[in-house]
């Protein structure tokens, strides 16, 4: 075990996947510099800088994936995605549907999402469950750096496409490069989960399979039910509740396609009440999802969800309560009681 | 929309000029105005004034200053990431522009929007941080100033890297196509984010407009003369309904990307870069995978952007628009116009300051104090 950053463990686990597989290799804006770890290790061919050109490198992401490579196509933010939209939803999330089957995407797209330091309401979108809502694209959204590590090698060692999320929150040298953590005027503590930025990482990282979630506290009394930010969220909330006699069940879905239904059913089950803490916009997302999943099991379980409701405003203190924060979390675990 | 600010003494004055004529001392003064209100920004940048990303456009206003000159209030901007001087150019208010990118809600766009996102109606002018988004938007403005306004023209300012989006070529083409009032700025500062933008592109801008049937000027972007004489006659043009046209700018970005950035770092304190980033190189190199000539290149291009880095800001140190115009003025001119812009801007700066002092920035529900 080695104790790393949420990006050090990324790349530990791209690094691994490089070495044993000469098929995987790396490119998008800046990655010379971003990755410059592994160019040093691996040479300028398997680390590539791009123009700013978000659809030609997502759609050649495609092309290269159909032609024997494995390439994670980088982008700083998933916002930038939306420029070349289509490379995702009609080509790498299509292909190997419209090919019977027969021809694999073996692709993943990394980058960067969500909010908490304010970089405004075009640079700070979780877009996961936009993502997750298109047929045959696995999105993945790992909460500490053991999880970024298992979650990358699982997405290199298999043949599907997947889009891997790094909640810019949780990676300093995103937080430096975007945020302006290197300034000493900044201070950061207050908002950064000092556990999802650090942590132990395995020397050899083993495999982590997608649609498992996990359990990060056991509580009888209500299931808080997040992902990436969110979880460390609602561990915050979970030891307030703990105070006023509530024991809250905190679980992390790790991935929001495919979907550990049987991990939220259980939670439901055990708890009686549910709430769902996602970064992403309420409408037409996971928590919507969530509530649709537990209407069909028939459980009687309440639910409420804390979730973006309005484009994600600049000024921090009005971003601050645009987000899942623990206050707004309380509020809604207190009104099922 | 009543914009409210803590302005209580209405907007500054704008600089008027009159097109067609170059008066070097009113556009000198847009400059100095534009320069006081970036570097006010910078320093509150890295007072931790200014939450997130900042990009100044120091460095960009001989191409902004020259190019608004010709400009009228029918006219549309259609801005990137480094639109501070533009959005002062073109008469914003200083204190609603700076509080908002100070993250107050007293500012130009309530706090929703902070540096990359500005909106102003009343100046048609807006900003879009989507590299080469302004291309597009530009060419939608000019189909409406073509139907609703002729006369009026749109300008759409973005680098050189932005031209390898799509969607700017893609603007480049419908506005030729259309023969629409559009004037596509390109401000070449050699640097895309931090890759060095010839690495990643083929063929150079100038080539690039030309194969789409764009008529271009090329001007220093250091001088705003240059740039004022080439943007003439394309605004010109365009204004006449005779179509698009393509002025090529060059220029230097002093502060990097935005504040912060790596490279700047590495070179104003290569000590303590090379004390973050050596060891974990030093681990690539050592780690399993790659060969060894694998990795001496790796290294090798580590260094050589290091090395561009050094070459392209010991250049630029001569490439300082707002320097290479004081010759233009009058002995005594500069100085005399500075001190009032200055006296004019200061308090404005002090003002919007204390609207955010005290502000614990991140994690709560609470805005500057009042």
């Amino acid at each position: 075990m080695t104790i790393m950053t949420l990006d050090q463990a990324v790349d530990h686990a791209l690094g691994q996947a490089m070495a044993a597989d000469d098929r995987v290799l790396t490119w998008g804006e800046d990655v010379r510099l971003l990755r410059r770890n592994l160019l040093a290790r691996f040479g300028n061919d398997r680390v590539r800088d791009t123009p700013i050109s978000e659809g030609a490198f997502m759609y050649a992401g495609i092309g290269a994936a159909m032609a024997g490579l494995k390439p994670v196509v980088e982008l700083y933010m998933i916002d930038f995605a939306a420029v070349g939209w289509s490379a995702i939803v009609n080509g790498a999330a299509k292909f190997r549907d419209f090919s019977g089957g027969r021809w694999d995407i073996p692709l993943v797209i990394r980058a960067g999402a969500g909010a908490w330091y304010t970089d405004g309401g075009q640079h700070e979108q979780a877009h996961w469950g936009t993502l997750a809502a298109y047929p045959s694209i696995t999105v993945v959204v790992p909460s500490t750096p053991a999880d970024a590590a298992g979650l990358m090698l699982t997405a290199l060692q298999g043949d599907e496409f997947v889009v891997f999320l790094t909640p810019k929150l949780l990676d300093i040298q995103m937080l430096e490069y975007l945020a302006g953590d290197s300034r000493k005027t900044v201070d950061f503590t207050s908002i950064i989960p000092a556990d999802g930025i650090r942590g132990e990482v395995p020397a050899v990282v083993e495999p982590i399979p997608f649609g498992t979630a996990a359990v990060r506290r056991e509580g009888s009394d209500v299931a808080l039910i997040s992902l990436a930010v969110g979880v460390h969220r609602c561990l915050e909330a979970a030891e307030v509740l703990a105070g006023e006699g509530i024991q809250a069940e905190v679980v992390d879905l790790r991935t929001v396609a495919p979907l550990d239904r049987e991990a939220i059913l259980a939670a439901a089950a055990k708890t009686g009440r549910v709430v769902v803490v996602d970064e992403d916009y309420s409408r037409a997302g996971l928590t919507g999802e969530v509530a649709a999943l537990l209407l069909e099991s028939g459980t009687q379980a309440k639910y409420a969800r804390v979730a973006v409701e309005q484009t994600i405003p600049f000024a921090p203190h009005l971003e601050h309560a645009a987000l899942p924060n623990v206050d707004r979390i309380l509020a809604a675990v207190r009104g099922l009681a | 929309m009543r914009v409210p600010t803590r302005l209580q003494r209405g907007p500054l004055a704008r600089p008027r000029v009159t097109p067609a004529e170059f008066d070097a001392a009113t556009i000198y003064r847009l400059m100095v105005r534009m320069r006081l209100v970036d570097e006010a920004l910078v320093q509150a940048w890295h007072d931790g004034l200014v939450p997130g990303e900042y990009h100044s456009g120091i460095g960009e206003e001989g191409i902004n200053a020259g190019v608004l000159a010709h400009l009228n209030e029918r006219d549309t901007q259609h801005l990137d990431h480094r639109n501070t001087p533009p959005f002062i150019g073109r008469g914003a208010d200083p204190e609603a522009l700076m509080l908002e990118v100070l993250g107050s809600e007293q500012g130009m766009n309530h706090g929703m929007a902070g540096h990359m996102h500005l909106l102003e109606p009343e100046l048609g002018t807006g900003c879009d941080g989507i590299v080469g988004a302004g291309g597009p938007l530009a060419v939608g403005a000019a189909i409406s100033h073509a139907m609703r306004n002729p006369g009026a023209v749109a300008v759409a300012f973005h680098g050189e890297a932005s031209m390898n989006a799509g969607m700017l070529m893609e603007a480049y083409n419908m506005a030729v196509a259309w023969k629409l009032p559009v004037v596509f700025v390109c401000k070449d500062n050699k640097w895309s984010i931090t890759t060095y933008s010839s690495d990643v592109t083929g063929g150079t801008p100038v080539e690039r407009a030309r194969g789409f049937g764009l008529p271009v000027e090329t001007a220093n972007g250091d001088r705003v003369e240059d740039v004022f004489a080439a943007a003439g006659r394309l605004i010109e043009r365009a204004r006449a309904g005779k179509g698009p046209g393509f002025l090529y700018a060059t220029c230097h970005r002093p502060g990097g990307h935005f504040e912060g950035d790596g490279l700047v770092r590495l070179l104003r304190t290569p000590l303590v870069m090379a004390a973050a980033w050596g060891p974990g190189l030093k681990d690539g190199v050592r780690a399993e995978g790659g060969g060894a000539a694998q990795k001496a290149g790796g290294v090798g291009e580590i260094t050589k952007r290091g090395a561009r880095a050094a070459r392209d800001w010991a250049i630029g140190s001569t490439m300082d628009p707002l320097a290479n115009a004081r010759p233009l003025l009058a002995v005594g001119e500069a100085d005399r116009i500075e001190a009032q812009e200055r006296a004019e801007i200061e308090p404005v700066i002090t003002a919007a300051r204390a609207a955010v002092a005290g502000r614990p920035v991140f994690g709560t529900p609470k805005g500057g104090t009042k």
